[in-house]
């Protein structure tokens, strides 16, 4: 056995990349993941990504921002320091709803993309785990982890068939950053 | 699907033969991965004497006092409201282009998008520095928040239009940087991967490590769409408070509830004028004519004319309202402004905001580079003047003759204006070089499916209707990045 870890499919349009992705599937070669320098359309449901749950994450966050505006306006104008003007009421709501409101999308836009960031494991100074430089750039790569997948002619014959324009073999699971 | 062609029946929003996703990367990282011209260096300096002007002038302010500035006791707020209003308008276009057209499936925000969000970013930053030096006091700056404090732990007014706007404006200003980050990322990604040594390591950090797998894409896109979705009224919010600092005023000419629309609308006109200002320059300099095609620059007009169009009805509605509320104050408040001491401002508002923009009307005047550029200079210069009269000419006669004055600007006044022109245009030239001026990823997107070069391909298959060729490459005439003789054999 040879110290291959990645085969990767290089293609150079998007198109061809999703055949090449149904080849495999078809083949029941299992997929590491996909690298691509645009969001590809309909890819999601075809490796099985799930749906994402921060749609849900975002309303939870949008809430707590509310919440935590109103009581705060409400302790520091109508519990701890009341101060009367003309008799009117201390908690004016009409006057905390644009407070109310900009707090409410400050704390939904912070904590959505906090989580996005969280989950998908991206923070200033991380290692790019990148497998193929031109992956950012005009290339679609698929990868195929070489250990599980051991027909490796097969997954070459495949991936060219689709079109790949090249495939590499790649000894080192991420290529440039260490 | 990015194999999804799009009908012949609309513009191509990329021009150009041969056009792949390798020359898309090249084209826009152009500027950022080679040394800057000469024309870029030129504009550089000038807009650095700018911004040190700019320096000198807050550093007086700050040492000497509001005093430096040519208010009296009548008009005590003039130019550094004028200019914190007008900054915070221009500031509107780019999350409108970001996330209302976004939100609208409008794809030509795909190539303009990434420098009208940094210009928001850039407008922003101009308008806080006015908020601050007005204060009078700046390194009490924090006064504005609701901090526990030493004096009996008083509270700010939350009743107060000023504190909202603080609300708005610092939580606008970071949404916004956050969804101009995060778009960024990917092309970040692009920059580093074709990077070496410390360029690579600098980029790398500023990347995230982001690989561009597809969880991370699935996600970015419904990251994008929620803060589209958030980012939308928050635009209209921020305007709207903006327009309440007045609004809740009693005094006349401010004390309207037409504001809100109308300051939101007129955010959005001088946005999108200094937007084209910007980018009809930098598609020139930077050779971008095949990413912002003619078919923007005549959107963008088109959204000029309609948001002109609001505001000078605005105007009407508002003038109309003075006479009708039968109020007395209220009337004089508007025959003055129209034909007082400030009458000039007055109308050179009229003319740059509600007369002028009807040339765009004219197809041959929206789709001219020269006359677009000029307009929406023209346009900039009549909103600025339209916050001059709403707050001068409400102020400077008031309800005692005796106090009535006209404000006369110091040269500090000019410098902080002209200067903060000059910060704005600095942050700008620098983004042009370090960060790319087009979202990469998101014009790819459209290679396949919105290019010259697809639709072509279409034409040539030849299963069209031939009126609806014809009509296209009619519409393709305006392009000045479209070769006419390349259509003429078909």
């Amino acid at each position: 056995m040879n110290n291959i870890k990645y085969i990767l499919g290089s293609f150079g349009d998007p198109d061809e990349m999703m055949h090449g992705i149904q080849k495999l599937q078809d083949n029941n070669i299992k997929i590491h993941d996909v690298y691509t320098p645009m969001p590809i359309h309909g890819i999601e449901a075809k490796l099985g990504v799930k749906r994402s749950r921060l749609d849900i994450a975002a309303f939870f966050f949008g809430i707590t921002g509310t919440m935590t505006m109103l009581s705060f306006v409400y302790f520091a104008a109508a519990y701890d320091w009341p101060i009367n003007i003309g008799g009117k009421p201390h908690f004016a709501l009409p006057d905390f709803i644009p407070i109310t409101f900009e707090l409410t999308i400050l704390f939904c836009a912070f904590g959505l993309v906090g989580s996005y960031y969280a989950s998908t494991h991206l923070f200033p100074g991380r290692a790019p785990r990148v497998m193929d430089l031109r992956a950012t750039d005009d290339r679609f790569i698929i990868a195929i982890d070489a250990k599980e997948n051991a027909e490796h002619s097969k997954i070459d014959n495949l991936l060219k068939e689709a079109g790949a324009l090249e495939v590499k073999y790649n000894e080192r699971k991420y290529v440039s950053y260490e | 699907m990015s194999g999804h062609k799009e009908s012949i029946l609309r513009e191509p929003l990329i021009t150009g033969k041969n056009i792949t996703y390798a020359k898309i990367t090249d084209d826009i990282l152009m500027p950022v991965e080679n040394k800057p011209n000469r024309a870029w260096w030129i504009g550089f300096i000038v807009a650095l004497c700018g911004a040190t002007l700019w320096v000198v002038s807050v550093g007086y302010t700050f040492w000497f006092g509001i005093g430096a500035w040519g208010l009296n006791k009548t008009v005590g707020w003039a130019w550094d409201i004028t200019g914190f209003v007008w900054w915070v308008g221009i500031g509107h276009a780019g999350t409108l282009i970001s996330a209302v057209l976004l939100l609208f499936r409008q794809n030509w925000r795909n190539s303009i998008n990434r420098s009208a969000e940094a210009m928001t970013i850039f407008a922003v930053i101009c308008a806080a520095t006015y908020v601050v030096s007005h204060m009078g006091r700046p390194w009490l700056a924090y006064w504005v928040l609701p901090l526990p404090n030493q004096f009996g732990s008083l509270w700010v007014n939350f009743n107060s239009p000023l504190v909202w706007d603080m609300f708005a404006i610092s939580t606008y200003f970071s949404v916004s940087l956050l969804f101009w980050y995060t778009g960024l990322l990917p092309d970040i990604a692009t920059i580093r991967d074709r990077a070496t040594g410390l360029r690579r390591k600098v980029y790398s950090i500023m990347s995230f490590g982001w690989a561009g797998n597809v969880k991370t894409w699935q996600r970015f896109e419904a990251v994008s769409i929620i803060l589209a979705g958030i980012s939308t009224p928050l635009v209209l919010s921020v305007h709207t408070i903006v327009s309440m600092d007045f609004a809740t005023s009693v005094i006349p000419g401010w004390h309207t509830t037409i504001f809100p629309p109308y300051f939101v609308a007129g955010a959005i006109f001088s946005g999108f004028a200094m937007v084209l200002t910007l980018l009809l320059v930098a598609r020139k300099v930077l050779g971008l004519e095949n990413y912002i095609t003619m078919f923007h620059i005549e959107s963008m007009n088109k959204i000029i004319i309609l948001t002109g169009s609001i505001v000078g009805v605005a105007y009407l509605t508002e003038f109309f309202i003075a006479w009708y509320s039968g109020s007395e104050y209220e009337q004089y408040a508007f025959i003055n402004r129209s034909t007082g001491p400030y009458w000039w401002a007055y109308w050179m508002m009229m003319t740059c905001n509600v007369i002028s923009p009807q040339l765009l009307w004219f197809k041959k005047i929206r789709t001219s580079i020269a006359a677009t550029w000029i307009l929406s200079i023209v346009v900039n210069i009549g909103m600025w003047f339209e916050r001059f009269v709403i707050i001068v000419t409400s102020l400077h006669r008031d309800y005692l003759p005796s106090s009535w004055a006209m404000f006369y600007p110091s040269w500090v006044d000019v410098g902080v204006f002209v200067g903060s022109i000059g910060v704005f245009f600095t942050l700008f030239l620098l983004f042009l070089r370090v960060l790319p001026s087009i979202a990469i990823a998101e014009v790819k997107l459209l290679l396949k499916t919105a290019s010259e070069q697809s639709k072509l391909e279409q034409i040539k298959e030849g299963h069209l209707e031939k009126e609806h060729v014809e009509e296209y490459i009619e519409s393709l005439e305006k392009f000045d990045s479209v070769k006419q003789e390349d259509y003429a054999k078909i």
